[in-house]
């Protein structure tokens, strides 16, 4: 009796599961679709689907602007910087002068008032002449003007933004000679001391130190001591704060390896045209061929993981699994590019007449800052993992 | 007197861009092919827009006649400075045999509408070379003209112009309104600061068709054929100053 009561139930809950599993379906497919549709639309002002390398006109002609002017105002200075390990005053006037140094800060406080993908655009672009001068102009718009127009009073915007946009540099100060990738195991402190802090301990790695006006510390505090007027945000959150705002400069930095990457391509590729040897032009060796082409579809595949991130978020989606995606590859992608076109160089690309060398030894850095490899890949690790508990 | 300048701004194939002409030799490959404003009209938007800043003029409108990407650089204009833009609709046969003669026309009935007191333009464009529209609007208009500027100055209500000619530098000085064509040394254009990009978006560009102007663009002449210029054949290097004399005597050059 109880057994057959168990079938004749067990058979209607499994007629009840069908359609419920059907509904399920439809929902998860109709939950996704629409979020696809409104983005594009958003991307491409009508047109649906349109492919990732679609601008808006504002963003095709900041990035034809400022490749000009990478070209004319950067590229001279490039060789005599990297010779002197100096920043020239001159290219990082120029650099706020072009309005590149508050891209997605508000007009009100002297920014351009455009948008994160147009960001990653004029790194992209910047970095293609000189990487160098692409990261100080990346953290200043991922990190440090980011930090400020989100947690910012006011008043501190007041103060700081309108400096940041026009002629101040930002400086980041996170490691410590004992703290990297274990970034939150830091010892510095600030301590309370009547209506200011007394800040001990010191900083490595402090971006932009030569020229900076302001610089962002971490520090622990003593949660007692309660804050105010220098004091970006809230205290006790700035684990959470420094977290949200590397996400977005992991995509900052992709751009740079992508357009280091493809920098150093574009300087290599009219050699393998023009250079002759046993009566053929290098590039017409098959071997050199499929070396190219397969350098070229990893830098093309690195750009769409870093535009489609930098959409993502633009869009309010999810994108830290695509930001660390990008990010790892094509730092990976960086090292792959260049070292392959010191050896199609030959000679001449081991040498520093030539720029190819800087780039190899610049593309390093991609696989170490703002998060290892290993750090994203570990993020990517956990964020998989999530992804399969239900 | 109004303050208002009109700059012409053409858009030609990109200076750097390597000219192919078409199989059929009826012109150059222009489909796909790279363009940007034309580099002397560039200077003559610098111009504008410095006069506007010394406060000399009131407001700078850009012109450009041509089909739907001539906006594409009215706005670059814009985003230099412009205050605003004038498009002028030419499009499929008319644009392919557009030239000075068409293109004075629309500028002299622009310049009378718009009541400008300046009109300022390259000296010429980079893809026809042809050195002939700021001429010819300022007769049409029958305006004194500065061409081959090379240095602007207003003074009052006349115009102090250094112009660069084959035998040095020559001064003149003309009466308001005027037409000046720009020469390469005159300034050295601003890039487009990606703030003054953002502002651009907002400025106007108006839509007109030559016929609202009153102006007939059908053109007189004719293109018969477009050919590349003839292989630069190898030189010979000879040993002695008499070996070159006898080459010469021999080719039948002296």
């Amino acid at each position: 009796m109880a057994a057959s009561l168990v079938r004749i139930f067990s058979k209607s809950c499994r007629q009840i599961s069908r359609p419920w599993g059907a509904s399920r379906a439809a929902w998860r497919s109709r939950s996704t679709n629409p979020a696809a549709d409104v983005s594009s639309d958003q991307a491409a002002g009508g047109v649906s689907f349109p492919p990732l390398q679609t601008y808006s006109e504002e963003e095709s002609m900041m990035r034809e602007a400022v490749k000009k002017y990478a070209q004319e105002r950067i590229a001279p200075f490039v060789s005599k910087m990297d010779e002197n390990s100096t920043m020239d005053e001159e290219v990082i006037k120029s650099l706020f002068e072009q309005g590149l140094m508050g891209i997605e800060i508000d007009p009100e406080y002297n920014g351009t008032g455009s948008t994160f993908f147009a960001s990653i655009l004029v790194i992209e672009e910047l970095a293609k002449v000189d990487p160098s001068v692409a990261v100080l102009c990346d953290i200043q718009n991922t990190l440090i003007n980011t930090l400020f127009a989100e947690l910012g009073t006011t008043a501190q915007k007041e103060q700081y933004l309108s400096r940041l946009t026009t002629d101040m540099v930002g400086s980041f100060c996170l490691s410590e000679a004992e703290s990297g990738s274990d970034a939150f195991s830091l010892k510095t402190r600030a301590d309370k001391h009547k209506d200011y802090y007394i800040i001990n301990g010191s900083k490595l790695w402090i971006s932009n130190a030569e020229h900076a006006g302001v610089f962002l510390v971490m520090a622990n505090v003593d949660p007692s001591s309660v804050p105010e007027k220098n004091i970006l945000g809230q205290i006790g959150q700035g684990y959470k704060y420094a977290i949200g705002m590397l996400n977005g400069g992991r995509i900052g930095i992709a751009a740079q390896m992508v357009g280091l990457a493809q920098g150093c391509f574009d300087n290599t590729i009219p050699y393998t045209r023009q250079r002759v040897q046993f009566g053929k032009r290098l590039f017409d060796f098959q071997g050199m061929q499929h070396q190219i082409a397969h350098v070229a579809t990893q830098i093309e595949a690195g750009r769409l993981l870093t535009y489609n991130a930098a959409r993502l978020k633009e869009a309010g989606r999810p994108f830290i699994k695509e930001a660390c995606m990008a990010k790892y590859f094509t730092a990976e992608v960086a090292t792959l590019t260049t070292s392959k076109c010191i050896e199609w160089m030959g000679g001449v690309g081991f040498t520093k007449d030539y720029p190819i060398e800087k780039y190899y030894r610049d593309c390093k850095i991609g696989t170490i800052y703002e998060g290892t490899t290993n750090v994203q890949l570990s993020t990517m690790a956990k964020l998989i993992d999530k992804e399969y508990d239900s | 007197m109004s303050g208002r300048v009109l700059v012409g701004v053409k858009r030609v194939i990109d200076y750097a861009v390597k000219i192919r002409v078409k199989p059929d030799n009826s012109g150059v490959v222009t489909d796909g092919v790279k363009h940007s404003m034309n580099p002397f009209c560039e200077i003559a938007v610098e111009e504008a827009v410095k006069l506007k800043e010394k406060k000399f003029i009131k407001e700078v409108v850009a012109v450009s006649c041509g089909p739907q990407q001539a906006q594409e650089t009215i706005r670059t204009a814009l985003a230099m400075g412009a205050d605003r833009g004038i498009h002028v609709e030419v499009t499929g046969k008319d644009y392919d045999t557009l030239g000075p003669l068409q293109v004075s026309k629309i500028f002299a009935a622009l310049a009378k509408k718009e009541d400008a007191q300046l009109l300022i333009l390259g000296k010429q464009a980079i893809d026809d070379d042809c050195n002939q529209t700021g001429q010819m609007t300022a007769a049409l208009l029958d305006w004194p003209q500065g061409t081959f500027a090379s240095e602007v100055s207003l003074e009052g209500d006349k115009i102090k112009v250094v112009r660069e000619i084959d035998g040095g530098l020559e001064t003149i000085k003309i009466n308001t309104p005027a037409v000046l064509t720009a020469d390469l040394r005159l300034n050295t254009p601003r890039y487009a600061t990606l703030p003054n990009i953002m502002k651009a978006k907002k400025k106007k560009i108006a839509q007109v068709k030559p016929a609202d102007l009153g102006v007939d663009i059908t053109s007189r002449l004719e293109v018969l054929r477009v050919d590349e210029p003839p292989q630069r054949l190898a030189g010979v290097t000879v040993e002695t100053v008499d070996d070159l004399v006898a080459k010469l005597k021999e080719s039948g050059t002296i």
